[in-house]
């Protein structure tokens, strides 16, 4: 069983929603992969007003529509529009088919802009993935670190999060979130250097790496490789490869009657 | 067993990380375990050595010793170490080499030094295959106290008008910037391009349709990548068998006879 926690259908070809959706799912197949998380729409913004990120979820729900049962949505929000990112947690969480949030570079995880989104998030059980990167030469402004989600993870002990790209600069991703125990590194979206997954099997416990893509800009290859090439034990692949994943996902699945 | 030739693997440690496979025995072992029957090995030690001349022994001795008869050394050049003319001599007249391989940003040149003009003639003098490293590492996860960019490689396409018939392989150079390098680059045709670094969906289907798959060459950069990225790669790519066959085994075949 192999699930994919982090996937786009932007860099990916086709004109619609629909055709993107489509040709990852025909890779994905190539590939044995079962399920994918597929978050941000067509041509992505990095600080999205809210009528932005309105439509790229929409797209994102269009592209989902022929393909419940292959994919998962999670709705893409910026944290410096409060209200209006609670309220696409309704349309998109609560009232449609998404079962979680994506939370990118507009704003710093570590500011309480976030703690509403965070209490809402959990009410629903939705999924929160923040994307993380530690930059050697200095992270943009609204780029969150993995010490900023260590801060908002401690803020909030008992609420499953996801760190994404394991921070980019995994040795020290890791380490800063080595205590945070809600939360789980994404294998994403970085080059697949030899050594990641068992640091983090090390360091984390099979149960906290979720194996994830970053397709399209992304192969699927290089990220599976991160599990297939590691010297872990087989068990503790299969738990990165897919279980680990559904485990988080399945109070949400459950509360909307979603198949799993 | 499916077999391929690696064209992009490094011996020794890397400076920053233990890394599976930095002990040439057990990099030995994982390359023959995926059916490599040949693996074009440079060395780390060439990317900060002043003493390349050793490193360069160390290399052909670790290939000899524990090789397998699988290892093709391909010895470090920094053309902006004194005399280093006399490295190329002994990696043609010592250690009889087939190639190569240089790291110019590490070394610390642009590609229009004129020293590197001289190194391109001597590799065709010598019917040396150049390798040339556009990258190792990620520039955003690069130590802080050794921060290179990546080479921009646009100028080699002046200076292969020279050399027609040299053969270079461009290594690590289909990330960031290497799209660039892979735009200006796709017209010489005497320049072919490893796949350690190539992403996107499909992304060696895609590269194909850039450039003839020709020149497009199976490359792991292990230890330093999971081998295991660039055997994915061939099966998320969807190109036929006999493309295929072409970039594991017979691209590389073909450079080394030319």
């Amino acid at each position: 069983m192999i699930w994919d926690l982090h996937c786009h259908i932007a860099t990916v070809p086709g004109r619609t929603p629909d055709e993107r959706m489509y040709y990852l799912v025909q890779i994905a197949d190539r590939m044995g992969i079962d399920r994918m998380c597929v978050y941000m729409g067509m041509k992505w913004s990095d600080d999205p007003t809210p009528a932005d990120f309105r439509n790229q979820n929409d797209e994102v729900l269009q592209a989902l529509s022929h393909w419940h049962h292959r994919a998962f949505g999670f709705a893409y929000i910026n944290p410096k529009y409060v209200k209006e990112s609670l309220d696409e947690i309704e349309r998109c969480i609560r009232d449609g088919p998404m079962v979680g949030i994506k939370l990118w570079v507009a704003e710093r995880c570590n500011s309480h802009d976030l703690d509403r989104i965070v209490e809402r998030c959990a009410e629903l059980k939705a999924v929160i993935f923040q994307h993380t990167w530690l930059v050697t030469s200095g992270n943009r402004a609204g780029s969150s670190t993995p010490q900023d989600m260590a801060e908002l993870a401690g803020r909030y002990p008992n609420v499953p999060m996801i760190l994404g790209h394991t921070g980019g600069d995994w040795e020290l991703g890791i380490c800063a979130i080595r205590a945070s125990k809600n939360v789980s590194v994404d294998l994403a979206g970085f080059d697949p250097t030899s050594g990641v997954t068992e640091m983090a099997y090390r360091e984390l416990g099979a149960e906290r790496i979720i194996y994830g893509s970053d397709a399209g800009g992304r192969s699927f290859a290089s990220q599976l490789a991160k599990v297939s090439g590691a010297e872990i034990p087989e068990s503790a692949k299969k738990l990165i490869l897919g279980p680990n994943l559904r485990r988080m996902m399945l109070p949400i699945l459950h509360a909307k009657g979603m198949q799993a | 067993m499916t077999h391929f030739i690696d064209t992009n693997v490094t011996l020794s440690r890397w400076p920053f990380r233990r890394l599976r496979g930095d002990d040439t025995v057990e990099l030995v072992k994982i390359l023959r375990h995926h059916g490599v029957t040949q693996a074009w090995a440079g060395t780390f030690d060439g990317v900060l050595h002043k003493d390349i001349a050793s490193a360069n022994e160390r290399l052909v001795h670790e290939c000899r010793q524990h090789g397998h008869g699988i290892l093709l050394p391909f010895g470090t050049v920094n053309i902006m170490l004194p005399a280093w003319e006399e490295d190329v001599r002994r990696c043609v007249e010592e250690h009889k080499m087939r190639g190569l391989r240089v790291f110019p940003n590490y070394h610390g040149y642009k590609l229009d030094h004129p020293d590197f003009a001289r190194l391109l003639a001597m590799c065709d003098e010598h019917r040396l295959i150049l390798q040339l490293a556009v990258s190792i590492e990620d520039e955003r996860t690069q130590h802080p106290l050794l921060q290179v960019t990546d080479v921009d490689a646009a100028p080699l396409a002046g200076l292969l008008k020279l050399h027609p018939r040299l053969r270079v392989v461009i290594l690590n150079s289909l990330r960031g910037t290497g799209t660039r390098n892979l735009n200006h680059l796709s017209a010489c045709k005497n320049v072919s391009f490893d796949i350690a670094t190539r992403e996107g969906v499909e992304g060696l289907k895609t590269l194909a349709e850039k450039i003839s798959v020709d020149r497009v060459l199976f490359g792991s950069h292990a230890p330093f990548f999971y081998f295991e990225s660039a055997v994915l790669k061939l099966r998320e790519s969807g190109l036929g068998e006999e493309q295929l066959a072409r970039i594991r085994t017979k691209n590389a075949e073909a450079l080394l006879l030319g």
